[in-house]
């Protein structure tokens, strides 16, 4: 009897699952780095399950209201339109007599149902919107470190942001607000994590 | 001690900073053409002018509006001839007239930055402004009016 050149089945099977398996698990992230820092500094895994941690607390309430898809705020834990359908305006401060801080002071007001407040409260401005709702994990994360869709910020800034006054106050909402998912020290660790190794995006 | 300037004139008054603006001016000095609605931003009938935007005075500190401008509706014209006043008068908007300072108010911030408003435009300025006798279609009517009134005076 010839000897035998080829592998058992069985050897067969398990380097086509392992292969398989592979190929599925490194589909899931995009291969090049939204900022190039070095090698050494990648790490496409931890970045985007980092993201998946951002991506809660940029869908919450208190972050997406005021990114909304239109050019109307949002309000309350579902997401519902402004009352009295304020208007987005060309520097995202409203329009004529519908101005934001013409009721959001510049702290919160006491009591519930009466509007939270900041210094700098508006919408993105119409020329950059920067839409939250309804954008999936790799439709956000790509717009986010687009300097043509974020704000012209670069990595730098983008960092700076996670301490930008009017996200922390959302971690100031008002009375009966819900906060969102995690600390901001969470976030802002995982924020970090997501830039630092690479700001990888989530597959498609 | 807050010091404040009200349709171009001084008050030095003894009330708290955190004093909502509308008590300052219905009940430390007695300008109560501007109304108690709601007090909580929801309804504008307390609209009045901080450094001329139409800010709710039920939910503003008085501390804002120290060292700034503030105009109510008896400030608003020296002798109520204000284009939009005009109209109103015209076309006998009030119903219970309630609300119509604050809607007043409103639409003269809009006459100022949009000289001829379109029914959007004015649907856009002036839905933070509730009239529950529904005078809507006057009101509308009305700035249109105070648009052509004030187009004519400029003019004229």
């Amino acid at each position: 009897m010839g000897k035998r050149y080829f592998l058992p089945k069985k050897t067969l099977f398990v380097i086509g699952a392992l292969l398989i398996f592979l190929s599925i698990v490194m589909s899931g992230f995009e291969r090049k780095p939204a900022f190039d820092k070095g090698e050494s500094q990648r790490d496409s895994v931890t970045s985007v399950n980092a993201f998946m941690k951002v991506y809660q607390v940029l869908m919450s309430p208190r972050c997406m209201n005021c990114h909304p898809s239109g050019n109307v705020p949002l309000q309350g834990d579902d997401n519902h339109l402004h009352t009295m359908l304020p208007q987005r305006g060309k520097d995202g401060k409203g329009v004529y007599a519908m101005k934001c801080a013409n009721c959001h002071q510049p702290e919160n007001t006491p009591g519930l149902h009466t509007p939270p407040g900041n210094p700098n409260w508006h919408l993105p401005p119409a020329d950059m919107k920067m839409v939250f709702q309804g954008k999936t994990p790799h439709e956000l994360a790509k717009q986010l470190v687009d300097p043509k869709r974020n704000g012209q910020k670069n990595m730098a800034k983008l960092i700076e942001h996670a301490d930008d006054g009017l996200v922390l106050s959302g971690w100031n909402p008002g009375e009966g607000r819900t906060l969102p998912p995690m600390s901001h020290d969470e976030f802002k660790k995982y924020w970090l994590a997501w830039i630092k190794n690479g700001a990888y995006a989530p597959a498609p | 001690m807050v010091t404040l300037n009200i349709n171009n004139k001084t008050y030095n008054l003894e009330v708290d900073a955190a004093t909502p603006l509308l008590w300052v001016l219905r009940d430390v000095i007695g300008l109560v053409g501007t109304k108690y609605g709601c007090g909580v931003a929801q309804c504008g009938a307390c609209v009045v002018h901080l450094n001329g935007e139409a800010v709710r005075s039920c939910v503003t500190k008085v501390s804002r509006a120290v060292g700034q401008k503030v105009i109510t509706i008896e400030g608003l014209s020296e002798k109520n001839d204000h284009p939009l006043q005009k109209a109103w008068l015209e076309l006998d908007v009030p119903q219970c007239g309630y609300c119509q300072s604050g809607q007043i108010m409103s639409a003269a911030v809009l006459l100022r930055e949009n000289k001829n408003p379109t029914d959007e435009d004015i649907d856009a300025a002036m839905a933070g402004n509730i009239c529950r006798c529904g005078t809507y279609l006057r009101i509308r009517k009305a700035i249109h009016l105070a648009a052509d009134i004030q187009q004519k005076t400029k003019n004229g």
